[in-house]
């Protein structure tokens, strides 16, 4: 497996490293400026909390820029982002070249086609329903369907014609992420049997599926090539990466109805889904423990890896926000969490923790090794410790606030009593979106430094195998 | 091409499987549950109301789905499966930063209510955080022949012009006003109305689910109680200044029904409602709900003593024996 992570250009030309650096930076420039529209929107509708007449014109109620917050934060800046990384880590670990970069450029086209289309859809007020993450009028999510086809396409033939026996597991995790996130799209899309409580059903798995069978096999693929490469050591456990990818199939697909606890969802559902949220622990455990081991004794070599530091936060972000979802799928906690705002504290710890910095660790280890352009010190470390805190003070204030809210209902105080009560809470959640915000323009700023500007003085991602810099 | 048919065949194959065994199984059958009783499929008007429903991301902040817990009591009796046979789009919602709607039809049927609401949710509930929704209607000089201005109050309304309700605030309000939960024998209503300001106290729910007859032997007012209810019930439309809104919903300050020795009036508005009365020579077209249903004697009294005894008003206290008498005359 070492060699496999580490094999090189066999019969690559300069001019396939070239291409391939092109459209891993084209992905990062489009994924970078979703991320920093999607969480204007999101600076916006935290704000309006607090003044709710603000903006209240119809193209900017809140109620239709909410879907567009959280689906470009979804299918624009996270999807875009981590194709753009897997790309590069399906090419490289497979020790050949891509196998259409023509097919790339299409799917990056749809991808952005289909989440301005869906953002001009959502603000005229075509929503789907409010079915959450799946708002987009359904020939949009057909073109957004299309952009996997073509990359699940471009995915699969560049495996087919890697240099080794073994398929590495980074790549089991992004192909079949692809391949299972079609089946989502469809089954979210067919309407034959999304009638009252089956929609429900519907609603219940897509919710948890385009978050657990998309984005979390992508970032976890990532984490299996880029790890090993900073350190230049092999993965811990090549056997627990195997163990964790099937125990994540066979639980994650099923965990979906925790979304709907108490609801009239027949009972087995509900209770399915607990069972399998607790069994959800076994891979994420094993996952996470693989990853530590595998950085361990090399922690103190963080100081020279900000790739690192990122990635070792979306991997605490990845086991905290997944034991927490674990938590939460109690029905003795669902009763005061559920329908609070717990729950936005907990998306945005995954989502954030663990998905967003997981792609910003991936773009800091490896678009320098593609473009050979680095980001200035002081630009990457201003990028992580704002993100960091503003994310820490983000999803404090929505932990404490939703548990008070839940408490308030529990204690049959008038209902408006937990609006009032959120108050304070929804203004340090601004303050925390505020630094989260800045952040990703600092990260803008990288990006260009590490695409098209200037280079500047961060050192390599790739650490020495002593406790130096640079390698 | 063996190993990779293994491993991205087979898990995908297992995927399709369980997604299969999850979700579209069960939904097939799901999506054939029985309407319950009283469940009807919404009319033109209602159904494009829900459009504006979807499209304006109102299930973003109001959940339609009341849980098994005593948290929920107040919004109405819990969710039965038959109740959302016809909602597709389902509109369960996952957050719930406003009230619950599933039950909004009964617990404020006035459709003044809902427009002034709409229009600028502050008007009626000084502490809400819901945006206003104004474009839904516009400002005339002069009403067109057959409409009915909104009667805003002074301080929230446009400084020039009549405020009129635009076609989708009039589906809004009709789709709204449609939310209203059907009686399934073997659940109870437990707890109070529910709605934009209210949550029945702890106490009110439990004597509300208490029959009248326990209560009535032993019963002496507590003004907390009272004005507890009053905030859950009543404070949406008369406020909790007992002024009302001027034009829309009657002030209860100084009320010749209210403030008068004999209470025959009071109770049997607050039982069966009222629709269309003059008081004090303005004439009220708004809905009154009954509440002769939710709550029982001695909740009703203590209500209208709590209306009887504040904002200037001193008439004499009612027993819950008074309620029960002009309860037991009916309408």
């Amino acid at each position: 497996m070492q060699a496999s992570v580490t094999a090189h250009h066999l019969a690559v030309s300069p001019e396939d490293d070239r291409a391939l650096a092109s459209i891993f930076t084209a992905y990062t420039v489009a994924a970078t400026f979703w991320l920093l529209f999607a969480t204007a929107v999101g600076l916006l509708l935290a704000f309006k909390f607090g003044a709710p007449d603000f903006w209240a014109e119809k193209y900017l109620t809140f109620g239709r820029l909410r879907p567009i917050h959280t689906n470009d934060t979804f299918y624009g800046w996270a999807s875009i982002g981590l194709v753009g990384v897997a790309y590069y880590v399906t090419v490289r670990s497979c020790g050949t070249k891509l196998y259409s970069t023509k097919l790339a450029w299409i799917g990056l086209a749809l991808f952005n086609i289909a989440a301005i289309a869906g953002t001009i859809a959502l603000d005229l007020g075509y929503n789907w329903g409010d079915l959450e993450y799946r708002e987009w009028p359904w020939p949009i999510r057909l073109i957004f369907l299309a952009a996997l086809i073509v990359t699940g396409w471009n995915l699969i033939g560049t495996v087919a014609r890697r240099n080794s026996e073994e398929i590495y597991v980074s790549n089991w995790y992004i192909v079949c992420g692809v391949l299972w996130t079609c089946v989502i799209a469809i089954v979210a899309i067919l309407p034959w049997y999304q009638y009252g409580l089956g929609q429900v059903a519907i609603s219940g798995f897509n919710m948890h599926n385009a978050v657990g069978m998309w984005f979390t096999p992508l970032a976890l693929g990532i984490f299996y090539y880029a790890i090993p490469k900073i350190l230049s050591r092999p993965i811990y456990s090549y056997a627990l990466g195997v163990f964790a990818f099937w125990t994540n199939l066979l639980f994650y697909p099923l965990l979906g109805g925790h979304h709907f606890l108490f609801s009239p969802l027949p009972w087995w559902l509900q209770t399915t889904a607990i069972v399998f949220s607790v069994a959800m622990l076994v891979p994420v455990w094993g996952g996470s423990a693989n990853y530590l081991l595998t950085m361990r004794g090399r922690y103190r070599d963080m100081t020279h890896s900000y790739s690192l530091m990122f990635i070792f936060v979306a991997v605490m972000g990845y086991l905290i926000g997944s034991t927490q979802g674990t938590v939460e799928a109690f029905r003795s906690m669902q009763a005061i969490w559920h329908l609070t705002n717990f729950t936005v504290g907990h998306s945005h710890l995954t989502m954030y923790g663990f998905v967003t910095f997981a792609v910003w660790g991936g773009i800091y280890a490896l678009l320098p090794l593609a473009t050979g352009k680095s980001p200035g010190r002081l630009g990457i470390a201003l990028h992580f410790w704002l993100a960091l805190v503003g994310s820490f003070i983000y999803v404090i204030a929505l932990s404490i606030g939703g548990t008070v809210q839940g408490l308030d209902w529990l204690h049959h105080l008038p209902f408006i009593q937990s609006v009032v009560d959120m108050g304070p809470y929804w203004v340090w959640r601004g303050a925390g979106g505020s630094l989260m915000f800045l952040s990703h323009i600092v990260f803008a700023w990288n990006v260009w430094r590490m695409t098209s500007g200037q280079t500047g003085n961060a050192a390599s991602p790739i650490l020495d195998l002593d406790d130096g810099a640079a390698a | 091409m063996k190993r990779m048919i293994q491993i991205f065949g087979g898990a995908l194959l297992i995927y399709i499987c369980i997604v299969m065994a999850i979700a579209v199984i069960p939904a097939i059958d799901l999506s054939r549950t029985p309407p319950g009783p009283g469940v009807v499929p919404l009319t033109p008007l209602q159904a494009e109301g829900r459009d504006v429903f979807a499209s304006n991301g109102c299930g973003y902040c109001h959940t339609q789905q009341i849980r098994p817990l005593s948290e929920d009591e107040v919004f109405g009796r819990p969710s039965a499966p038959g109740d959302f046979t016809y909602q597709t789009p389902e509109l369960l919602g996952s957050e719930r930063t406003g009230p619950d709607l599933t039950n909004v039809g009964a617990t404020k049927p006035s459709d003044v209510w809902q427009y002034i609401h709409l229009f600028d949710p502050r008007a009626v509930v000084p502490e809400s955080i819901m945006p206003n929704f104004k474009f839904l209607f516009r400002v005339v000089d002069t009403l067109p022949p057959g409409t009915t201005a909104v009667p805003i109050p002074a301080v929230f309304a446009p400084p020039t012009g009549k405020v009129i309700p635009t076609q989708k605030a009039k589906a809004l309000v009709a789709y709204l006003l449609s939310l209203k939960q059907t009686r399934i024998p073997g659940y109870s209503m437990n707890g109070g109305m529910g709605g934009a300001t209210s949550a029945a106290p702890a106490g009110a729910a439990a004597s509300a689910a208490a029959s009248a007859p326990a209560a009535a032997g032993a019963y002496s007012y507590v003004a907390s109680k009272g004005e507890a209810l009053f905030t859950a019930n009543c404070s949406a439309c008369h406020q909790t200044t007992g002024e009302g809104i001027p034009g829309a919903f009657p002030p209860l300050k100084g009320n010749a029904a209210v403030d008068n020795a004999d209470p025959t009036l009071h109770i049997h508005t607050v039982l069966h409602g009222a629709n269309g009365v003059t008081i004090g020579g303005v004439k009220y077209t708004s809905v009154m709900p009954p509440f002769a249903d939710q709550l029982n004697d001695a909740d009703i009294a203590n209500i209208i003593n709590y209306e009887r005894s504040s904002w200037g008003n001193h008439a004499r206290q009612v027993t819950p024996a008074e309620v029960a008498a002009v309860r037991a005359k009916g309408q």
